[in-house]
């Protein structure tokens, strides 16, 4: 089926689907909220990010809180394109199969 | 992929979106509480303005009113705000802790700031009102800011509290307008509108 040509590999993984939803959602997320959100365990969560992170679809800023390291992650504009075409790509395939 | 999987994949979606930008553990309860609380505040305020021989002049009150009665007007304002926030507070992270949120997270801490900053100017506002003796306008300037500040703050969380604002601000105009009648429109903002949102919030997403 050619509909399948247009899902995202990058979202295949349903965890990587749900990080690009929540910051396509806000501006900005930290990496310790999005594990609470997402319910994930740390290494789960960082291999997934370093995923979209080499497909440029997140923008990451590294910061200090006191001696803390603070990183929040951003949907990038290619990233936020990504996540529409995904979309439509599933809505496409429902309306197909009605 | 079959189709009940894609229902599934989208609704986790929504889900996560508006999860991850809006604050919903903020309980009706809270507001029946500071609705009470505020409810008992206005009526010892009547009883203290009736103790003053003023009252059967039919004049402005907040103008004839001495330091003393003043004092003791602010006191309970404060006290039921302190009451309000501690309640609200509490039953909000009870709730939070319920759903197995977090009550500290990127959301609440976004809602919190965008009303502080109408809260802090009106507060502010408040007390350079009580220093200059301008106090016919400390009633309506509460419900005024206040009012903002749910607005402000309503994007963070659920949709209703724009309109409990909305009314906040209406009520706070009206106020302004009418002098003389400041603990009735208080009354009403701070008692009965909050009794009347926390019980619809309670029924609307409690059950």
């Amino acid at each position: 089926m050619k509909i399948f040509d247009q899902f995202d590999k990058a979202f295949e993984n349903r965890l990587r689907l749900q990080i690009m939803s929540v910051l396509v959602a806000n501006e900005y997320y930290d990496f310790n909220s999005l594990k609470e959100l997402l319910e994930v365990t740390d290494g789960n969560l960082a291999s997934h990010l370093k995923a979209l992170e080499k497909e440029e679809y997140i923008i990451i800023s590294k910061s200090f809180i006191g001696r803390k390291p603070n990183t929040q992650y951003a949907a990038s504009l290619l990233g936020k394109q990504a996540f529409k075409k995904h979309l439509e790509a599933l809505e496409n395939l429902i309306k197909q199969q009605k | 992929m079959e189709e009940k999987d894609i229902y599934s994949e989208l609704s986790s979606i929504r889900n996560l979106m508006e999860r991850s930008t809006k604050f919903i553990s903020l309980s009706g309860l809270s507001g029946v509480m500071a609705g009470i609380y505020a409810l008992i505040g206005a009526y010892l305020g009547c009883q203290i303005i009736k103790s003053s021989d003023i009252w059967d002049t039919g004049e402005v009150m907040s103008f004839h009113l001495g330091q003393e009665k003043i004092l003791q007007l602010f006191l309970i304002a404060t006290l039921v705000l302190v009451l309000s926030l501690t309640t609200g507070v509490w039953l909000t992270i009870r709730q939070a802790n319920k759903k197995g949120e977090s009550s500290w997270n990127p959301v609440s801490r976004r809602l919190l700031f965008n009303m502080a900053i109408p809260l802090f100017t009106g507060g502010l506002f408040i007390l350079i009102l009580i220093f200059r003796g301008d106090f016919a306008l400390i009633a309506p300037s509460s419900l005024l800011f206040y009012g903002l500040a749910l607005v402000a703050g309503s994007s963070y969380t659920f949709s209703d509290v724009k309109w409990l604002g909305f009314c906040e601000i209406f009520l706070g105009l009206f106020s302004a307008l009418l002098p003389g009648y400041e603990i009735i429109f208080w009354a009403l903002g701070f008692g009965v509108l909050h009794i009347l949102y926390g019980a619809i919030m309670h029924f609307k997403y409690n059950q």
